[in-house]
């Protein structure tokens, strides 16, 4: 979330698109209310399905699953040609003014650059024009045909009312009704929330939808004002804080990219890291990137960290492709794998395909499954009937499984999707001989360093110089493990204006990432999260509530990264002399000297307005990007792309280019493009998701979310249902190109049928809860149908849509 | 009144018969403890956490049996929401609501359990068998399969063929500390639920 | 507010005067339940089970969200979902909580044959006390909301409590605390019948002209009131009725019945009848309640 929960309650006008707040996040979607209730906002959701979100919104419009950057494309369009943006934050926050390379092209939905063969661009062409003095060409009058306003302008052009009704099924009194509520946010005094989760992320293009959600909210002036916001709701508890501490294939903490297998010296890794300034006076704040990077060597290897070694460089892995899940189910399958680990993550119900997964994981020499409840994984070997149809005989794998604590059994700290740390702290004891995970990684780490100590082995030196400063070396504390990844000085730190004075002494927390440095002498396992255990003790645990100026702002309840802000961008909420657009939602403001207000500043904090620095602060253009550069791999701009399973062949947009049909730079293996279905045999679009009831696949192990929803069904409308002579509740098998599954049919108005390109499609709603371990009547893997193909930037399984056939049992 | 059948007199009037008609008579009635339930968190142990399901991260209040006293084993027996958090203020979802079943769910494992190639059954198993056996298939596989440099002598340090799963209802601590080890292993096949 | 007073103001089939000196001078309680914030979620149904410590059987999909399909010993509450097409072609998912309503005029007290089995406090909480309850069914049929549950192990009846035993301390129920929007809320009932007529002026400002307070006056008025999109059609809202009366057969028994049994009492035919409450009518059948609603068609 750029912003945060209680924000909400400022918008005035809400869009849920791309996510379902009601029932995913109930607790969050209060502010919606509080919105509509005391702020007389309005809620918009678009959706294939009538959700419980739609139930309490004042318009609802459905779309077919996949098709969102049309909606939102022709939604830009509308905007520019109805003057319906914010010029005033487009000109100076944006790079609407600057000038696209010359050899950069757009043709028939491919980009300049495109390999075929490899799926994949050459980008150089993908960027700015840079003037004699090194720095980024611009036009700020906006006229220039090669500035980004001009090809943005061009680009969605296409995305016409029509177009838009033909390919999403919306009916176009909804799509201008919609549009116009939109149109309304874009006067400096009124903000437009949009909020989405997986309903954007599970797609092949789910990257670019939310690209081109977050230009919508650009071109309205909506990105780091209260209200406004590009809002992910996000999945688990800590999902946000996993990725905040880099647990992904190609990542460090703090979203620092392990270094490339190309970058073979250091230089260049940081290079590629701390990018310079693309414009006169820009901050460009991950100059600052080395001292966050050597005080995180120095946090994990101590002194094995030296300038000599270029701080252990050769102790990170050096990555040569990605290895997400998708990847790494690929390998397994062709049994290139051979140990598995699963902490807390049931991926036979998770990823796509389930039949690949059974079969990957039946090559594995081991597994080890750490979890408080007894997974589907934990068993994939065994047999329950047609739920899960293996031979255990057959199946070689060794298998390990390790009870572990559950929340209310430890200490710690969670990270929000509003970026807050929240500490929390432990009631019972776990049950029988459960233990924590702590307790199991540093387990299985003291084994490793002994017997590489003693025995030695492949490259022994990052584990057995791994820093292990805990008090009790197979049980570290939580308390130990957040002040180290807070971080702390190693030796005196002196004032550099002052050397005389020393600002923090050897061993004291560090109350904020600006005290890092690259010399070695501070250190910091997570420098985002820099400051949350600082001088003054542990700040997630703060428990102040107060919000002094009404608009949410309670700064004093545990700690939020960045450096307690909590609303990013706000310097944006600001005109270019340093004044709130809006002073009735006022965030911060340039008082004459200094930024002050409700927040931190997301700006240097003395920075006066009049010498120009961006608000964009971590972008080297100090804007924020229409033409996201080599940033994207499909493409500079959205481009709409159907779903590897679509129901109609080609692409609406680029109906001559076979090539541009789906995301030509998704990675495709070639056995799962042989298990996509087609319309001519799946003629049916299903979608997966959630229900209110249920999270994920843990709570059909809790009596009481089982009492309310029992048994496995899939949402049918009404068209369809008496189409097929399918009668509500009764049995129905949903089968795709990888599987099949049975369920109860829930047969209902709110999922209409839509027409796509004068075609009648129907929709079947799937949703996710269910298997064949816990209390809830057992069932089958809702993966079982899905495909498995990726985004092309986040390898995000494309779950929202695809393709199936429904028939009665 | 006429169309009273005699089965509905019987039920009218036989109900009768068991109460007020004595009170009319004079009787008085039998003693009616016309008592509330009696409030069950009087002296419960409250400890405040963090609900572990969606991203919202509302605040909950958990209520333990015992005072903390070394001879009570705590057990927590309800939970609502905490109404000082600013976002919940005190409500929860059906999911945040029943999380009293997930702390005591039947599902919950207990012991470490192994799974013996080609064998349909778990078998129990100590934590010291589990972690060792466990360290030695790791370090076997690490032996045999780490990458230091690839053909063309790019130094790399990476193992490719074992991957791991993090758990992203886990705390920070947890993150960090499993991000540690892992990547001193020099694991690449490394992911968490942020990816689906 | 008289929260914490949980005085007894009637008792069932008992004439004796409950003690009258202490009353709710600071207001009665009520609990709003705005249909058109409710997202249909089932924490409410969830917090009853858990705070009251039951859990209905995990049961099958119907075709329906509604879960359990109905109330029952252990559902004191649930969810009735209704799909509704408007004038206008626009769908809305009517979603309404069902429970007891706490009615001023309580036809399950009034019905209910055993003494001290329901009360009613001043604070307006209608509550069963189980422990004296003889499995009768009456209160059922006492009931125009077709809200108490017998339960088939103990045949007992049992209802919500608007969580007395919370209440009783100072605190909300438990639906109320956990209602994830604020469609729920409680307090004083005249507070709850302002904040009623904020919500309905922000509802007409929204083009649902018709939007309203559900307090039905049939029963009294209710300590659990709604606010409706469209108030003038409660029935849309899962047969919500228009207007609830106390059944007939509540009428018959006070009129007719009650002196005939001051009479039996004395005969040894009461045996008898003590076997057959026992053991039998635990529910008046279709035909009963019919033959009654024309009863008081007639009467009225």
């Amino acid at each position: 979330m750029t912003n945060h929960w209680v924000d909400i309650k400022n918008a005035d006008l809400v869009l849920i698109m791309g996510g379902n707040a009601a029932e995913a996040h109930p607790c969050g979607f209060k502010w919606v209310t509080e919105a509509k209730a005391h702020n007389k906002a309005k809620l918009i959701v678009v959706d294939p399905r009538f959700t419980r979100s739609a139930s309490v919104a004042d318009v609802y419009a459905p779309i077919r699953p996949g098709t969102d950057i049309v909606f939102l494309g022709g939604l830009i369009s509308w905007l520019i040609a109805n003057d319906k943006i914010q010029r005033e934050y487009v000109v100076n926050y944006t790079d609407l003014s600057f000038i696209v390379k010359d050899g950069f092209t757009f043709t028939d939905g491919i980009y300049s650059g495109y390999n075929a063969d490899k799926r994949t661009y050459d980008k150089s062409t993908w960027d700015y024009e840079r003037g004699d003095d090194g720095f980024v060409r611009s036009d700020p009058s906006l006229t220039d045909p090669r500035c980004v306003y001009s090809l943005l302008k061009e680009h969605y052009a296409r995305y016409t009312p029509e177009m838009v009704e033909s390919v999403c099924g919306t009916p176009k009194d909804k799509v201008m009704q919609i549009w116009d509520m939109i149109g309304s946010t874009s006067t400096p005094t009124r903000a437009m929330t949009i909020m989405y989760a997986l309903g954007w992320t599970q797609h092949s293009i789910g990257s670019q939808m939310i690209r081109t959600g977050a230009m919508v909210q650009l071109l309205l002036g909506n990105i780091g004002v209260s209200g406004g916001g590009m809002n992910a709701l996000r999945g688990h508890s800590n999902i946000q804080g996993l990725t905040d501490l880099g647990l992904l294939s190609n990542q460090l903490p703090g979203y620092i990219g392990l270094p490339l297998q190309s970058e073979q010296k250091y230089d260049d890794f940081i290079a590629a890291r701390a990018l310079k300034p693309l414009r006169p006076n820009q901050l460009s704040y991950m100059q600052n990137m080395p001292k966050f990077h050597v005080s995180f060597m120095k946090t994990w290897w101590g002194d094995a960290a030296m300038p000599a070694n270029n701080w252990a460089y050769d102790y990170l892995p050096k990555v040569d492709k990605l290895y997400d899940m998708l990847q790494v189910y690929e390998l397994m399958y062709d049994g290139k794998i051979n140990g598995y680990l699963a902490q807390g993550f049931n991926p036979l119900a998770a990823a796509p395909n389930k039949a690949k997964l059974n079969a990957a994981f039946a090559k594995l020499k081991f597994l080890v499954i750490m979890d408080p409840l007894a997974t589907e994984t934990s068993e994939f070997w065994k047999n329950y009937g047609e739920h899960n149809d293996v031979d255990s005989s057959k199946i070689q794998t060794e298998v390990f499984r390790l009870p572990t604590t559950c929340f209310a059994e430890e200490n710690g700290a969670l990270t929000n999707s509003s970026r807050w740390l929240q500490w929390h702290w432990k009631g019972a004891n776990p049950p029988g001989e459960a233990r924590s995970d702590l307790e199991i990684m540093a387990g299985l780490h003291a084994r490793m360093r002994a017997m590489y100590t003693k025995d030695g082995g492949a490259f022994p030196d990052p584990i057995v110089n791994l820093t292990w400063k805990y008090a009790q070396a197979e049980s570290p504390l939580p308390e130990e493990l957040a002040r180290e990844y807070s971080g702390s000085a190693l030796k005196d730190l002196a004032d550099p204006k002052d050397p005389s004075k020393i600002t923090r002494k050897a061993g004291e927390q560090l109350a904020g990432f600006a005290e890092l440095r690259d010399d070695g002498s501070t250190q910091s396992g997570c420098w985002i999260f820099c400051g949350a255990w600082g001088p003054t003790g542990n700040l997630m645990a703060r428990r102040d509530n107060s919000d002094p100026t009404g608009i949410g702002q309670t700064q004093n309840w545990a700690w939020s990264w960045p450096a307690n802000r909590r609303v990013l961008y706000n310097r944006a909420s600001c005109d270019p002399s340093g004044k709130p657009f809006d002073p009735k939602r006022k965030l911060v403001a340039w008082n004459g000297t200094a930024w002050t207000g409700a927040d931190v500043p997301d700006f240097k904090a003395d920075e006066n307005p009049a010498g120009g620095m961006g608000p964009f602060i971590m972008n080297p253009e100090g804007v924020a990007r229409f033409f996201a550069r080599a940033a994207m791999n499909e493409g500079p701009f959205p481009e709409h792309y159907e779903p590897f399973e679509n129901p109609l062949g080609y692409n609406p947009l680029n109906p001559k280019q076979p090539q541009a049909t789906s995301n030509p730079a998704a990675r495709v293996f070639a056995r799962d493009r042989e298990a996509f279905g087609k319309a001519a045999e799946f003629p049916h679009v299903a979608t997966t998701y959630r229900l209110t009831e249920h999270f994920h696949y843990w709570t059909k192990h809790v009596r009481l979310n089982a009492i309310i929803q029992p048994q496995q069904f899939v949402e049918i409308g009404a068209a369809l249902a008496d189409e097929l002579g399918i009668g509500n509740g009764s049995q129905v098998k949903v089968s795709s190109n990888r599987g099949f599954i049975k369920a109860v049919a829930m047969v209902t108005k709110r999922i209409r049928p839509l027409k796509i390109e004068g075609k009648t499609v129907h929709t079947v709603g799937v949703p996710i809860h269910w298997g064949f371990m816990g209390i809830a009547k057992p069932g089958f893997i809702a993966n079982t149908l899905t495909p498995s193909v990726g985004d092309a930037n986040s390898q995000t399984p494309e779950f929202k849509a695809f393709l199936v056939k429904v028939e009665k049992v | 009144m006429a169309d009273l059948t005699r089965r509905q007199f019987l039920k009218v009037t036989g109900a009768t018969l068991v109460g007020s008609s004595l009170a009319l008579m004079g009787f008085s009635p039998t003693p009616a403890l016309a008592e509330v339930r009696e409030f069950k968190l009087s002296r419960a142990t409250e400890t405040r956490n963090t609900c572990p399901y969606c991203s919202v991260a509302c605040g909950i209040l958990m209520y333990g049996l015992g005072d903390g006293a070394k001879n009570a084993q705590a057990s927590i027996f309800h939970i609502e929401g905490d109404p000082d958090h600013p976002v919940n203020r005190g409500t929860l979802c059906p999911k945040g609501a029943g999380l009293i079943d997930f702390i005591h769910s039947e599902s919950r494992l207990k012991y470490p359990e192994y799974r013996a190639p080609g064998s349909d059954k778990w078998q129990r198993i100590s934590w010291d068998d589990a972690l060792d056996r466990i360290a030695k298939l790791l370090k076997q596989d690490r032996d045999a399969n780490f990458v230091a440099k690839t053909d063309d002598g790019l130094t790399v340090n990476r193992w490719l063929t074992t991957g791991m799963l993090a758990a992203s209802a886990a705390s920070n601590e947890v993150g960090y500390l499993t991000h540690k080890v892992a990547r001193s292993w020099g694991m690449l096949a490394f992911d968490n639920q942020a990816r689906v | 507010m008289a929260l914490q007073s949980l005085d007894i103001v009637r008792r069932s089939a008992t004439t004796l005067p409950e003690p009258q000196a202490r009353g709710a001078h600071t207001g009665q309680v009520a609990k709003l339940i705005d249909v058109t914030k409710c997202i249909g979620c089932k924490a409410c149904q969830v917090a009853c089970m858990e705070w009251n410590d039951l859990r209905d059987e995990i049961g099958t999909c119907t075709g329906h969200y509604d879960n359990p399909a109905d109330l029952s010993e252990h559902s004191w509450t649930l969810m009735r979902f209704t799909e509704y097409e408007n004038p206008k072609g626009d769908l809305e998912w009517l979603i309404r909580k069902d429970g007891c309503m706490h009615c001023a005029d309580p036809g399950c007290l009034k019905a209910c044959p055993s003494p001290g089995a329901i009360v009613q406090y001043a604070n307006g909480i209608v509550d069963f006390h189980e422990e004296n309850c003889i499995g009768c069914g009456y209160c059922i049929t006492g009931c125009p909301f077709n809200v108490p549950r017998i339960s088939k192990q103990d045949k007992k009846a049992y209802k919500c409590t608007l969580c007395s035993d919370r209440v009783a301390v100072g605190l909300e129920p438990a639906c109320v605390k956990t209602c994830p929007t604020g469609a729920i809320v409680f307090g004083d009932k005249e507070d709850m019948k302002q904040h009623a007529a904020e919500r309905i002026e922000d509802l007409k400002s929204r083009g649902f002209d018709k939007a309203g307070l559900y307090d039905p006056a049939g029963v009294g008025g209710t300590h659990v009131m709604y606010v409706l999109h469209h108030a003038d059609q409660p029935m849309l809202y899962a047969d919500l009725p228009e207007n609830p009366k106390i059944s007939a057969m509540v009428g018959l028994w006070k009129g007719v019945s009650k002196p005939l049994a001051l009479f039996a009492i004395a005969a040894t035919a009461f045996v008898g009848f003590l076997h057959y409450i026992g053991i039998g009518p635990n529910e008046t059948d279709e035909h009963d309640e019919e033959a009654a609603r024309r009863e008081l068609e007639k009467t009225s």
